[in-house]
């Protein structure tokens, strides 16, 4: 092994003495650096996924949605529109789309209805949500009765729970054949709730919206990447106001860790001054705590980004899961897949191991540079 | 080997408490001889032995070591030289509490970069010779006030230094303990090493391993 390799590993070797002569105090900072470390990593982990799982779940979601307004307000499609759309150059499909919402007095909750064509849901029979089964007990071949707005009682079959890998988007959802939802809500024949249009080429997909808001000047094209960049803004304020809340507590931790790094004991002056006398460069004094420095922020990082990780993608981030994920009755219960942003984890890595890194140099050096006969006097 | 001339040192200078503890000292120090310096408390012995050994420079004069002007070397230079050729043992000791008498023994050579078998082999060897083996592990707050020294004189060896510089090295040792470490010193100028110490027992100053010694008083040499 060179010298130089041979010399840093001294270092290191003495650094490593060090901290186990000092363990309260490095222990204890460690502890609050590592804690400080997770609920960030916990934070962006946890959003980041959110945004990640939102975005592969819109994936599969029509390119554009026709709603037509009436008054600014959001009103039903009337028959014949879907024909006055005629053919537009790049529209692979387009399909009326039947929905609204149910208010369920039992659970307080909301659910959403949604109109399938009879090849898949069979009249009498409806698909459920997991989190609404779970919250109303039900299962294949149980039977449910709802009282739609007109007040007549209405009672399904259920044919099928929904995925719970689509639960994000499904918790809620009961799926009914058109004929069912028609009578429940008592919608009116050839109207619909929305059209939904499938874009082949992501380019064309504006042209198409502008088509269609010359076609019908009296509906508003929503997209899909709109709708993305929605989610990503929830998602990004959920953050903030975490990271708002959070604040006070992070201010501390940091001003707790900045505080013991920085704070040197008059010992520690005292162990300077010896190893300058006996033969140590001001620079090899710096690096042995450039190393402390390194080690410690360095474990905390990883100790504290790899129970974040462990308490997102494991635990399903359960501290910050119903400020994160949303305020419901039905909550959705996912795995989140395994999502990690390298410029956030770089970014995570710079504001955490630098600072500390910095907060040992500064009175390290001021001691450091101290004339070395002062062990003498 | 050592030549001072003219050595003048001022603490806080240009300060309204400025105080000069050397005036002027010129000095020839022999090699593989024991020079011992004798003089009351602030009379400058132990400044002179800093500037000596590399641990401060003079504010004005030179030092010479081995023909070489060092007084005005960058700290990197100086550093190197006190590393090779300098051992100190301290009054105090200073040994670093919480480590093993071992570790503190290799501390000086660390940045050598000698690879860490050697200097573990060194420093038994050390240890051996100064009937210390048996404590090789032991951390050096565990040890009695003999060890503790005989572990500074090991740390001072360790690099194998040509001067070894022992300040007031009996203050804190009784009779018996002094006189081995008169008996250690005398094995130093057999293996033809040069010492500087200091020292107002008369147990060391009057011994007979001491070949010379300068008196001080005020900052000024006062005879031998």
């Amino acid at each position: 092994m060179s010298p130089w390799l041979e010399k840093q590993r001294h270092l290191i070797d003495f650094t490593l003495a060090s901290l186990a002569r000092r363990k309260t105090r490095n222990l204890g900072l460690l502890l609050v650096y590592t804690l400080l470390v997770f609920v960030l990593a916990s934070l962006t982990l946890f959003s980041n996924a959110l945004r990640t799982e939102a975005q592969y779940v819109l994936a599969g979601s029509p390119e554009v949605i026709l709603q037509r307004m009436v008054a600014g307000r959001h009103d039903l499609i009337p028959p014949g529109y879907l024909d006055k759309i005629g053919r537009i150059r790049g529209v692979q499909k387009k399909e009326g789309r039947l929905w609204g919402y149910y208010y369920d007095p039992v659970l307080n909750a909301n659910y959403t209805f949604m109109a399938r064509p009879a090849s898949e849901v069979a009249d009498g029979m409806i698909m459920v949500g997991e989190a609404l089964a779970r919250e109303r007990g039900l299962a294949k071949n149980n039977t449910i009765s709802f009282r739609s707005y007109s007040g007549k009682l209405f009672t399904f079959e259920v044919a099928a729970v929904l995925s719970p890998d689509a639960e994000l988007l499904s918790a809620d959802l009961v799926l009914l054949a058109e004929g069912d939802f028609r009578r429940f809500f008592e919608y009116p024949e050839g109207h619909y709730t929305d059209i939904a249009l499938s874009v082949a080429n992501p380019q064309e997909v504006r042209n198409v919206a502008a088509k269609l808001t010359a076609a019908l000047p009296d509906s508003r094209p929503i997209l899909r990447e709109e709708v993305q960049r929605t989610y990503q803004s929830i998602f990004d304020w959920r953050e903030g106001i975490m990271l708002t809340v959070l604040a006070g507590a992070i201010l501390a931790f940091a001003i707790l860790a900045w505080e013991k790094a920085a704070g040197l004991s008059a010992e520690e002056k005292r162990e300077i001054g010896i190893l300058k006398a006996i033969g140590w460069e001001t620079g090899d004094v710096i690096r042995m705590k450039v190393w402390e420095g390194l080690l410690i922020s360095l474990t905390a990082f990883l100790l504290g980004f790899l129970t974040a990780y462990v308490h997102v993608f494991h635990f399903g981030a359960a501290i910050f899961e119903p400020v994160l994920k949303g305020w419901s009755v039905l909550y959705p219960k996912f795995a989140l897949v395994p999502a990690i942003d390298g410029l956030q984890v770089a970014t995570l890595f710079f504001f955490t191991v630098f600072p500390y890194t910095a907060a040992v140099l500064v009175p390290i050096w001021r001691a450091a540079i101290t004339d070395p006969d002062a062990v003498m006097r | 080997m050592i030549e001072l001339s003219n050595i003048r040192k001022a603490f806080n200078q240009g300060q309204s408490n400025e105080y000069w503890a050397l005036h002027g000292i010129d000095l020839a120090i022999e090699a593989g001889k024991v020079t011992a310096f004798r003089g009351p408390s602030g009379s400058g012995k132990t400044t002179l032995l800093t500037i000596v050994g590399c641990l401060s420079r003079p504010t004005s004069g030179r030092v010479r070591f081995k023909g070489e002007d060092i007084s005005a070397l960058p700290e990197r230079f100086l550093t190197d030289i006190r590393r090779q050729s300098f051992g100190f043992v301290f009054q105090q000791f200073n040994l670093i509490k919480g480590l093993s008498a071992l570790e503190n023994v290799i501390l000086p050579a660390f940045p050598t970069g000698r690879p860490r078998a050697k200097l573990v082999a060194a420093a038994t060897e050390l240890f051996e010779r100064l009937q210390l083996a048996h404590r090789l592990q032991a951390r050096v707050e565990w040890l009695s006030g003999g060890e503790q020294q005989r572990v500074a004189i090991a740390r001072a060896l360790i690099n194998d230094p040509e001067v070894i510089i022992a300040d007031e090295p009996t203050a804190n040792l009784d009779t018996a303990l002094s006189k081995e470490f008169m008996a250690i010193l005398e094995r130093f100028t057999e293996a033809g090493k040069t010492v500087l110490l200091t020292s107002h027992d008369p147990l060391v100053v009057e011994s007979s391993a001491v070949h010379r010694v300068v008196g001080m008083r005020d900052g000024r040499l006062t005879g031998e």
